[in-house]
């Protein structure tokens, strides 16, 4: 860049000319291409991603009312494998209808159990300085990362050679999943006392409050979105879930639905009831997502910021 | 004096204060994650019992065997070794996958992060939408589409491309990567995105401004800004993939396409083979933890510059 920067002056009376691209012969050969353009390449291929990564999902949904055995050949519409079938929908099917139960009920365990683990973890650490708290940080974050499968099992063999009083199972599930998702309330929270800043809370001391009185009167109202957005990640993180669960779980009524799917699908012979499952859970998934959109919107109304933040932060980034 | 040794104590005070804040996570972490750990390691380097072929965790440090790891020694490298060539296995696919991802999802991300314009938010809501559909769902999608009767094979024979139906279920290693691909690619998009959209198009128009064409000024500006991103969403990508075992039982479930996560896991299911498991988990452990902590520091960076 700075070859084409000989000295101020030029460069001053340069900026017009450079815009427009006029006179420069690495442009002269598309002359009527506007520098800056639409990249329509770049749109196109945008848009293929797209199509690619979404319509199987619409072909698998469209199957779960297929009207007949298949997975693969459309043969007519019909809601036998939700709840007409009085035999194999999910509905009256046992084993389905459990596999649904379970899901929404380490979803809800572990929400009730990793958020206000995570998000007092996150303030502790975030205000006692120390070698300790830098280290625990690090084991969390470190818990973050850690590919599941290393993760599954440890807990495997914890639970059956160490705390063998936790059989196998929905506690063992839990214990599993918490452990797993704490970390998001735990880097969320953080990353939001570090933009929060100190000032609310001295300002607060100074006035007299003592601790607790900050963190419930300034610091919980301050953080709610970010305590609302974790929530709402790990809940969905555990619909989602696979590793764990199918390492851990004791077959018959700790299977969730995810498990179930995979143990069932016989290489696309398992019957659209399992598309049925993977569409309950794609609403229940969806439905979380919308109530975050709506509830963290609602939340931060009045902050900067739009729309896209709040996408991007229920889905864990910014 | 007597005032400093008052705010000291006030300090002591405070600070044990968020120490018990954080003793619950602490305690937690403690007995649910290092100890766990610490049981892979006492059965990694344990000993079995003869009579009923299950495992027996050493705790002890000074009594550790090696009998395990030269168990597992031998199936990766001895004569009659099989998981040689499974451990090559996972490292080519998983390779052969995060670059395809990269491939694609670079230029989504950064078409959506920087010319995104007004319809940003749909764009956003697109790319997003597969991190909040189920893994199972996901390949339950693919695994419909390649049956032998399925819409692919359907498409293929209608345009002429292949003469009969492909077996794309049964042992394909273009299956298992197009499944790594398919899964993992919505968590580098977003990891991606969020790192573009931190470049500030001001840097770009200025390479512009001074001359760079939209080549040159993607390769000096653009490229170099984005390094950092692209090396934490790979890393989000891999780690995964390395792990994973149930992408290529759903695509394939043959054995000539395991990787070395389905070594791992079948070892599990058989008490004798536990032992063996746990130094294999433990080896991809020491692999991993290198560019896990890389990836820990990198992204602490990150959140501490934003601030």
């Amino acid at each position: 860049m700075t070859t084409t920067t000989t000295t101020p002056a030029t460069a001053a009376e340069q900026p017009p000319a450079s815009a427009t691209g006029h006179g420069r012969p690495a442009r002269a050969r598309w002359p009527r291409r506007n520098p800056w353009g639409h990249p329509w390449f770049l749109e196109g291929f945008t848009w293929l991603y797209l199509i690619w990564s979404l319509v199987p999902i619409g072909l698998a949904v469209l199957f779960s009312f297929n009207h007949g055995k298949s997975q693969a050949v459309w043969q007519g519409f019909s809601w036998q494998w939700y709840f007409s079938d009085p035999v194999n929908s999910v509905l009256y099917n046992p084993a389905l209808h459990a596999a649904v139960v379970q899901t929404l009920r380490l979803s809800l365990y572990t929400t009730l159990i990793a958020v206000p683990l995570g998000v007092a973890f996150a303030l502790g650490i975030n205000r006692w300085y120390g070698v300790t708290a830098a280290s625990f940080n690090f084991v969390m974050i470190l818990s973050f990362v850690i590919p599941e499968l290393i993760f599954g099992v440890a807990m495997f063999f914890v639970f059956t050679s160490l705390y063998t009083s936790v059989h196998l199972g929905t506690l063992a599930e839990t214990l599993a999943l918490v452990t797993w998702n704490v970390s998001w309330p735990a880097i969320i929270v953080q990353a939001r006392l570090v933009t929060i800043g100190k000032q609310y809370e001295e300002a607060a001391a100074d006035l007299g409050a003592n601790q607790w009185q900050t963190i419930r009167r300034v610091l919980i109202p301050l953080l709610t979105p970010a305590i609302f957005a974790s929530a709402v990640l790990v809940f969905s993180t555990v619909i989602d879930d696979f590793v764990l669960v199918d390492l851990l779980n004791s077959g018959a009524g700790s299977t969730p639905m995810s498990v179930y799917i995979y143990s069932n699908q016989r290489g696309g012979n398992g019957g659209p009831a399992l598309n049925a499952l993977g569409t309950i859970m794609l609403v229940m998934s969806f439905a979380i997502a919308i109530i975050g959109y709506l509830g963290y919107r609602w939340l931060t109304r009045g902050e900067r910021g739009s729309g896209l933040g709040a996408l991007t932060s229920i889905a864990g980034e910014g | 004096m007597a005032v400093r040794a008052l705010t000291t104590r006030g300090d002591k005070q405070r600070r044990l204060f968020w120490a018990c804040l954080a003793a619950p996570g602490i305690i937690w972490l403690t007995l649910l994650f290092i100890v766990p750990f610490y049981t892979v390691l006492a059965i990694a380097a344990g000993r079995l019992n003869e009579l009923f072929g299950t495992p027996i965790a050493v705790w002890n440090p000074l009594h550790w065997s090696a009998a395990n790891l030269q168990a597992a020694w031998r199936e990766i490298s001895g004569s009659s070794a099989f998981l040689g060539p499974i451990i090559l296995r996972t490292l080519f696919y998983t390779a052969a996958a995060a670059i395809l991802c990269l491939v694609i999802g670079y230029p989504a991300a950064y078409f959506v992060a920087r010319f995104g314009g007004r319809r940003k938010a749909l764009f956003l809501v697109l790319l997003i939408a597969p991190f909040w559909i189920s893994y199972m769902m996901r390949m339950l999608a693919w695994v419909d589409l390649l049956q032998t009767n399925g819409y692919v094979n359907q498409a293929l024979l209608n345009l002429h491309l292949i003469g009969h139906p492909i077996g794309w279920l049964s042992g394909q290693s273009v299956t298992v990567i197009l499944g790594l691909v398919y899964g993992y690619i919505p968590y580098l998009i977003l990891v991606l995105y969020a790192g573009l959209d931190r470049i500030d198009p001001a840097l770009i128009e200025a390479g512009r401004d001074l001359g760079l064409n939209r080549a040159q000024a993607f390769r000096r500006v653009t490229l170099p800004l984005s390094r950092q991103p692209i090396m934490t969403a790979m890393l989000i990508t891999v780690l995964p993939m390395l792990g994973d075992y149930f992408t290529n039982q759903l695509m394939s479930g043959a054995t000539n396409t395991s990787m070395i996560g389905n070594v791992i896991n079948q070892q599990l299911s058989t008490p004798l083979f536990q032992g063996v498991g746990a130094v294999l988990s433990v080896m991809m452990l020491l692999v991993l933890i290198i560019p896990m902590i890389w990836y820990v520091i990198a992204t602490n960076r990150t959140t501490r510059d934003a601030a």
